[in-house]
């Protein structure tokens, strides 16, 4: 983390973003679209939790919920309320915020495991309601009808490429913010708190605070993923909340790497495209990406950023 | 919501003794899988994301042994043992390789295994579902309790699950083996330092976990039926079992089971859309109230 540069950072992310923005200028291809798409969703996701799991050192079983809070929070605003998209989707991300702070303030207190445990119950509580709550929700068929993809200055989503540029773009700038976020003083006090509490707290940091701080926050970011996902289902699931999909999170982060800003990213892209290409070979995907976890796991023992970073110091991606 | 219904229920002595019988199946074969889990997490530190797994296979394999044998006995005793030797390869194999390091890192490895064995099923068994079926001997007229059904088969399931729990408890106080386990799960170090060899004494209690989901997974077959991935509800209601009883704690993995298995048991004639968020939020007070679990011990 040493030598960071916010400029370095936002240089990075508008070429990638002119890069992925060019491409189908260039060749269109709905397959690596809708890749891009699914990646955009899945990249905010997994690299929120990493700011809990990489940066704090909480390991939250239940980012999902949030993920699924704000899919559902925007399908619903979206269909019920006349309001435009972006203000739909900056209301759901709002939702989202306040419920990772009532949530947060009542699991940030407990230790270690006990917070996995608990972030848990309260995720599956959460999609129990879901599943109950069949008049608002849908239930376990999930909230139908489509969203209305209403155009918003001239872009019109229900196209895919729109939706494709609108996702890239979303995503971009919600990593880059992320990035900040995790670079700032205030992410540094976050991995003083991973490596040593006792001496964060000797330092005069309220440690459950900044806890709850970085808890709110990863919620907003993965709500955002929620909103991206569901504009690309054109509704939402329960699934999304259920912890297989708090789990694909956690396995993006530790296939990339969580000591690695981009690690959860490249772990996303992994698992996306291991599931697209198996699932085209073998009806048996689940064999063959439970081998290829096992190999990551036992031969690289970390994350594949990180791993690279322990290979060739001194270069920090 | 309907607890009109629930009341009339609890008021009705033939249905008390209904709902009570399935809710002590449903607890009793709880209590096998997250004896397991808790005994495992005890001893070796290890949470073991792959104890449906255990509990799925044990299942099948007793399915299959009653297609070669046509015995019952013999299905259940191959279900069990051939997860105790599952569980010996599993913890020699992947399982002693993640000892120490962090929880992902074992979650990952148990969550590559849930994945291939569930595929691996599919191979085998094929992707449908499958039943077992009752044993002839209990195809008979249900006998009754104050009007309430009991079906013979459900009362010799909950007897046997109950004969383990007491086994194991006693065997875990009384006997040297159970004695060096409780010693292990306190100070591996020191056991270690004393002589015992606690490789080996790990590989036991992995095998004795294992062991008893595959047990559990056996005995319910003939009363469940068998599908790919049913691992996964009984993997998460034994993590509640656990967390709710005290990581560790064998009497409260017996306790919060029951609990759980009534409030499933009454709970599909109050709320049936909500037992589950009824069990939600059971856990989540428990954590809040007392984190380390109704009999766990603060460490």
């Amino acid at each position: 983390m040493k030598g960071h540069s916010t400029l370095r950072d936002v240089a990075i992310a508008a070429i990638v973003l002119i890069v992925v923005l060019a491409i189908p200028l260039l060749h269109r291809s709905p397959a690596f679209e809708d890749f891009v798409i699914r990646l955009s969703a899945m990249a905010l996701f997994a690299t929120s939790l990493n700011l809990l799991v990489g940066n704090t050192g909480m390991v939250s079983f239940g980012h999902g919920m949030f993920y699924g809070l704000g899919a559902y929070a925007f399908g619903l605003t979206m269909q019920m309320t006349p309001l435009s998209l972006p203000v739909a989707a900056v209301l759901a991300v709002l939702v989202t915020t306040l419920g990772a702070l009532l949530v947060g303030a009542i699991c940030v207190r407990l230790s270690t495991d006990y917070f996995a445990f608990i972030t848990l119950a309260v995720q599956m509580l959460f999609y129990s309601v879901i599943i109950s709550w069949q008049s608002l929700t849908g239930g376990d068929q999930g909230l139908r009808g489509g969203i209305p993809r209403r155009e918003i200055f001239g872009f019109e989503l229900a196209s895919q490429l729109h939706l494709y540029q609108f996702c890239a773009v979303v995503s971009v700038l919600g990593l880059l913010a992320l990035r900040h976020i995790s670079a700032s003083p205030f992410g540094q006090t976050l991995r003083m708190i991973r490596d040593n509490e006792n001496r964060a707290s000797f330092l005069g940091i309220v440690l459950w605070q900044a806890r709850l701080w970085a808890f709110t926050i990863a919620g907003a970011f993965a709500g955002l993923g929620g909103v991206l996902a569901a504009l690309f289902v054109s509704g939402a699931y329960p699934e999304f909340a259920d912890w297989p999909n708090s789990g694909q999170a956690i396995f993006a982060v530790m296939l990339g790497g969580l000591n690695s800003f981009l690690g959860p990213v490249l772990g996303a892209m992994i698992l996306l495209a291991l599931n697209d290409v198996v699932t085209r070979v073998t009806e048996y995907h689940g064999l063959v990406l439970g081998m290829v976890i096992l190999a990551f796991a036992l031969g690289l023992r970390r994350g594949v950023l990180d791993f690279l970073k322990l290979a060739w110091p001194g270069r920090s991606p | 919501m309907d607890l009109d219904a629930l009341g009339a229920c609890l008021t009705t002595p033939a249905c008390v003794v209904t709902q009570t019988t399935s809710g002590l199946i449903v607890g009793m074969l709880l209590f096998l899988v997250a004896a397991g889990v808790t005994l495992i997490f005890g001893v070796l530190k290890i949470v073991n994301f792959a104890h449906g797994t255990f509990y799925m296979l044990g299942g099948y394999v007793a399915f299959s042994a009653l297609g070669a044998t046509d015995s019952y006995a013999l299905a259940v005793l191959s279900g069990a043992l051939a997860m105790v030797l599952f569980g010996v390869l599993f913890e020699r194999a992947l399982i002693s390789r993640v000892y120490g390091s962090n929880v992902l890192m074992q979650l990952l490895i148990c969550y590559a295994v849930v994945l291939i064995f569930d595929d691996l099923v599919k191979i085998i068994w094929g992707p449908e579902f499958h039943a077992m079926g009752m044993p002839p001997a209990f195809q008979v007229a249900p006998f009754f309790i104050a009007g309430g059904v009991v079906p013979p088969f459900y009362a010799v399931l909950i007897g046997i699950a109950a004969l383990i729990a007491i086994v194991l408890g006693l065997g875990l106080s009384m006997t040297r083996l159970g004695k060096t386990i409780r010693a292990a799960a306190i100070n591996p170090q020191m056991v270690s330092a004393l002589g015992v060899n606690t490789t080996l004494l790990f590989a036991v209690v992995f095998a004795v976990g294992a062991g008893l989901a595959g047990l559990a997974g056996a005995l319910a077959a003939p009363v469940r039926s068998l599908s790919p991935g049913m691992g996964f509800s009984v993997l998460i209601e034994s993590f509640i079992v656990t967390v709710i009883g005290g990581m560790g704690s064998i009497a409260g993995a017996l306790v919060s089971a029951l609990m759980i298995g009534m409030v499933r048991g009454f709970g599909t004639i109050g709320f049936p859309q909500f037992t589950d968020g009824l069990i939600y939020i059971m856990m989540i007070f428990v954590l809040l109230l007392r984190p380390q679990g109704l009999f766990g011990h603060r460490s």
